[in-house]
């Protein structure tokens, strides 16, 4: 691990910085935020074109294809931008690094844990017989 | 390797004179914690009440129609919106571009105004589709 002197300069600079690391970081957060302007607009347009909001047209809409794998993907890169956007406060404000290891990962279980219960949720109305 | 002595704060809250660049800031953040934390609860709620029966979505329904889960949801729905509106803000001065002084403060409100106006108007039609 020592920095020798035939070191790029990405190679020195790696695991510096108050959170030692973050470019790969910091791009994943913006992509994932250009993919949720796409499926949070598509998301807030659904509601609005179902022709009613009870539990039998919510149903019949996520058993759809054309329903279930946006919903789908909005749960993935939603729970991932939350994680990486919770994972930038708690870098900023929590600075011990035993606390700070402690807390995201903490985050990274219950993001996972919540990701998986919404995904099977939606895999029950897009393969259960409808309900 | 810990730190012997407290490393050196810049002037924070207390200190700068308010303006609307600051507060989509704090929003951002804010808005951000409020989506990650609840908004993905909420909507994993949702997605597994759906699911499970026309009980469970009952619980949920009675829940989100009580004036206190009208609130959370009503603020979940702007805080998406001001989120949303500030992250293309961001998307845009992450280019290096509009960071002049008096288009980073028009932009700045145009993000308060739309979420609260793009806020209002979708309640508007979802208290309409309820009654």
């Amino acid at each position: 691990m020592s920095i020798g002197e035939s070191s790029t300069p990405l190679g020195k600079v790696r695991g510096l910085g108050s959170a030692r690391e973050g470019g790969e970081h910091w791009l994943t957060e913006r992509v994932t935020s250009i993919a949720l302007l796409l499926l949070g607009s598509w998301f807030i347009a659904s509601l609005l074109f179902l022709p009613k909001l009870d539990q039998a047209t919510l149903v019949e809409w996520l058993h759809a294809p054309s329903g279930a794998i946006p919903m789908a993907l909005l749960v993935i890169v939603g729970f991932k931008h939350g994680l990486d956007g919770l994972k930038v406060v708690v870098d900023d404000y929590v600075h011990e690094p035993g606390t700070n290891f402690v807390i995201n990962t903490l985050l990274l279980f219950l993001a996972v844990a919540g990701a998986a219960i919404a995904l099977y949720a939606l895999a029950m109305l897009a393969f259960g017989v409808a309900a | 390797m810990a730190a012997t002595r407290p490393r050196p704060l810049s002037p924070h809250l207390t200190i700068w004179r308010w303006g609307p660049h600051m507060v989509v800031s704090i929003l951002h953040r804010a808005t951000g914690a409020a989506l990650s934390i609840a908004g993905l609860a909420i909507l994993t709620w949702w997605l597994t009440a759906l699911s499970r029966g026309a009980d469970a979505y009952a619980t949920f329904e009675k829940a989100s129609h009580h004036p206190v889960g009208l609130i959370i949801l009503i603020g979940l729905t702007w805080s998406f919106f001001q989120h949303l509106l500030s992250g293309i803000r961001h998307l845009v001065t992450d280019t290096g571009a509009a960071f002049e002084l008096g288009v980073n403060r028009t932009f700045a409100m145009l993000t308060i105004v739309g979420s609260i106006v793009l806020t209002a108007l979708l309640w508007i039609w979802f208290l309409g589709y309820v009654k």
